[in-house]
């Protein structure tokens, strides 16, 4: 069976600014390498999690799916259409299928407009609906996610964030949608809603039949909500597969390295020895050659400081991408 | 037993709003000892910034300091004049801010803002022309204890020069250069990768080591508090609901707020068993009820949590503002 969504060598680098000196004696343009050469795929019903530290390109990789962001090359296949060729009224149309839940609650939401009317837009765009039509869905999708059908005349200051994060995922799902991204739905969130919000949009994926993209920096999170993972380092997918098989038994120094880094209140009764990663993340604007995990990673050797690993495809649908796999045991 | 480093008994601060007063911080009591690292716990609107921020003698109008007192070595903060206050800040007491990005300033170099506290409070640096140059030797020392590499070179780079995690370690140095007895850390990681995060709250334990100074952690994650805090206090809207030593308190949680929280999170290691979210919302923190503050959202709530339920320690070292407390779950 095809997946759902199949994406296929993305590549988008942004230009920076070079600066007055710069373009008056032609440096050459400088490039954030966002987003160098991923691949990935999500079945349909599933839930696919995109893990990865601030920076490394997981954010774009949604977007760029979407074409909120154009990638520069590389194909993305939605229910067999390739999103990337689409022209402005093939995506108007295939954003009905595809949407996007926001990190920030606060910022992603018109503070001048009713909750009613935000949620009214997508409907009106796409002409799908006017009068009491229109508003019997609002209210219908208010009490979807868990608010009231009053809420709807209320302005978002007047939510908590949990609520305004409520609102956000019901304009996203008031089209209907197939696919939803979801870019760190629960990051801004206090515990104890992070959990209701993942717990609604665990019900909303059952009772609607949704495909989710779940972005987070939060490898627990990720592993709970998701069926299958992809760990993102710099720009590139460095390793994929089952959720269960990859947080039980991680190839990747990196997804090591960052399943250790994780404080967790069940410590002590692990004994692990602690895998640590020292220095920060280098900067997409001048990756380093080679392996781009060398800098930091204990294992490295001159192999991979001179030559990229090749993605090597693993049984029970895992990927990863590293010199020494299977060594150094684990 | 001698006296703790920190005492702070029955605190209450409160902020006047076009609504009402709201009771931020409504009867918080804790301690604070020698050399220990304490995990302060809760949402946001618990009241946990707050009531250090009453430590530091930071609470400015519309808040007040309502009653209670804080006692440092033995000695009244509350009502202190403000410029005893200022030779204590700095120098006794040190406070990091969550966002390093935003408390230091963008327009100095890190050198000028870490040399300004030394030259302010550096009592044990020489006087006159030496002055200066101790100060910036002792700068780029605490630089480099927290693992700022180049120090000396990096003293003139301006904040926006620093990656996140190099930010935090400097609001670190700066808060340490002055050898403080007590490390106030508001949520030192919550803006950094978990990676960095590590590095950093590696760090602090290690320096504490180093220095014996005694930490304050306040945070929201339990699992930070698992691993680097020997006791906790536990907040929710503006009281402590639970108090003890980590491992006591995350493994036999006496009340339902503390449980509900490890509840609400997924683990690592027991990925299969589901998470429970604590159902409702934090209550508005005006015109409060006279009973248990967490009663609309408890699942073992009865009649008796109408009344005021007081905060009493029911085991060695352990207490809980909950009327089931002495039963274990």
């Amino acid at each position: 069976m095809s997946p759902l969504l199949d994406v296929k060598d993305l590549v988008k680098h942004y230009g920076v600014g070079q600066g007055l000196l710069g373009r008056l004696f032609g440096a050459p343009p400088r490039k954030v390498q966002a987003l160098n050469g991923v691949s990935l795929h999500v079945g349909a019903g599933e839930t696919l999690g995109l893990i990865g530290e601030s920076g490394c390109g997981k954010s774009t990789l949604g977007r760029a799916i979407l074409r909120l962001h154009e990638p520069d090359s590389g194909s993305v296949t939605f229910g067999g259409v390739d999103v990337t060729a689409l022209d402005t009224g093939g995506l108007k149309a295939m954003r009905r299928r595809m949407q996007i839940i926001f990190q920030n609650p606060y910022a992603s939401l018109n503070p001048r407009k009713p909750v009613g009317e935000i949620l009214a837009q997508p409907l009106r765009l796409h002409r799908l609906a006017e009068g009491a039509a229109l508003r019997e869905r609002v209210r219908e999708m208010l009490e979807h996610v868990g608010l009231r059908a009053a809420h709807a005349d209320r302005y978002p200051h007047q939510f908590s964030g949990g609520q305004r994060q409520r609102i956000g995922i019901a304009r996203a799902l008031i089209l209907n949608p197939e696919f939803v991204v979801c870019d760190e739905p629960v990051s801004a969130l206090d515990v104890s809603v992070q959990a209701q919000i993942i717990d609604l949009l665990a019900r909303l994926k059952r009772e609607l039949g949704l495909t989710y993209l779940f972005i987070s920096h939060d490898i627990a999170v990720i592993g709970y909500v998701s069926d299958r993972v992809a760990v993102m380092y710099l720009g590139e997918i460095v390793e994929n597969g089952p959720a269960r098989a990859v947080l039980r038994r991680p190839y990747h120094p990196y997804t090591r390295a960052l399943m250790s880094a994780v404080p967790r209140v069940d410590r002590a009764d692990q004994q692990q020895e602690r895998v640590r990663l020292h220095g920060d993340l280098p900067s997409p604007m001048d990756p380093p050659p080679g392996c781009r995990f060398h800098t930091r990673c204990g294992f490295a050797t001159d192999l991979c400081r001179s030559v990229a690993p090749l993605r090597r495809q693993l049984e029970e649908d895992r990927m990863v991408a590293c010199h020494h796999f299977p060594e150094p045991a684990p | 037993m001698t006296e703790p480093l920190l005492s702070i008994a029955d605190l209450r601060v409160a902020f006047a709003t076009r609504q009402g007063l709201v009771r931020a911080v409504d009867g918080v009591s804790l301690d604070v000892r020698e050399g220990e690292c304490l995990g302060i716990v809760g949402e946001s609107g618990s009241g946990k910034s707050v009531t250090f921020a009453g430590v530091m003698g930071l609470i400015r109008p519309p808040g007040r300091i309502e009653g209670g007192s804080i006692r440092f070595e033995g000695r009244e903060l509350v009502g202190l004049d403000p410029q005893a206050y200022r030779r204590l800040r700095g120098r006794d007491i040190a406070m990091t801010l969550q966002d390093a990005q935003t408390s230091l300033n963008p327009a100095l170099t890190v050198g000028t803002q870490i040399l300004e506290v030394l030259l302010a409070h550096g009592d044990d640096l020489p006087s006159g022309r030496a002055r200066l140059r101790a100060a910036r030797q002792r700068a780029v020392d605490m630089m480099t204890l927290v693992g700022i590499p180049a120090a000396a070179r990096r003293l003139g780079d301006y904040p926006h020069q620093f990656s996140g995690g190099m930010r935090q370690r400097m609001m670190i140095a700066i808060a340490l250069s002055c050898r403080p007895k007590l490390l106030i850390a508001d949520e030192p990681t919550t803006a950094l990768d978990v990676t960095i995060q590590a590095q950093v709250l590696e760090l602090i334990a290690s320096i504490r080591a180093t220095l014996g100074m005694s930490v304050v952690l306040i945070t929201h994650d339990l699992g930070v508090v698992a691993e680097y805090c020997d006791r906790v206090a536990v907040l929710y809207a503006g009281q402590i609901v639970e108090s003890g030593p980590t491992a006591q308190v995350i493994s036999d949680p006496r009340h339902p707020y503390t449980a509900g929280l490890l509840r609400s999170v997924p683990v690592l290691s027991h990925l299969d068993r589901p998470i429970h979210p604590i159902e409702g919302q934090v209550p508005d923190l005006i015109d409060l009820p006279p009973g248990c503050r967490f009663l609309p959202r408890c699942p073992m709530a009865r009649t008796a949590c109408h009344n005021p339920v007081p905060f009493h320690a029911f085991a060695e070292g352990r207490a809980a503002r909950c009327v089931l407390a002495e039963a274990p779950r």
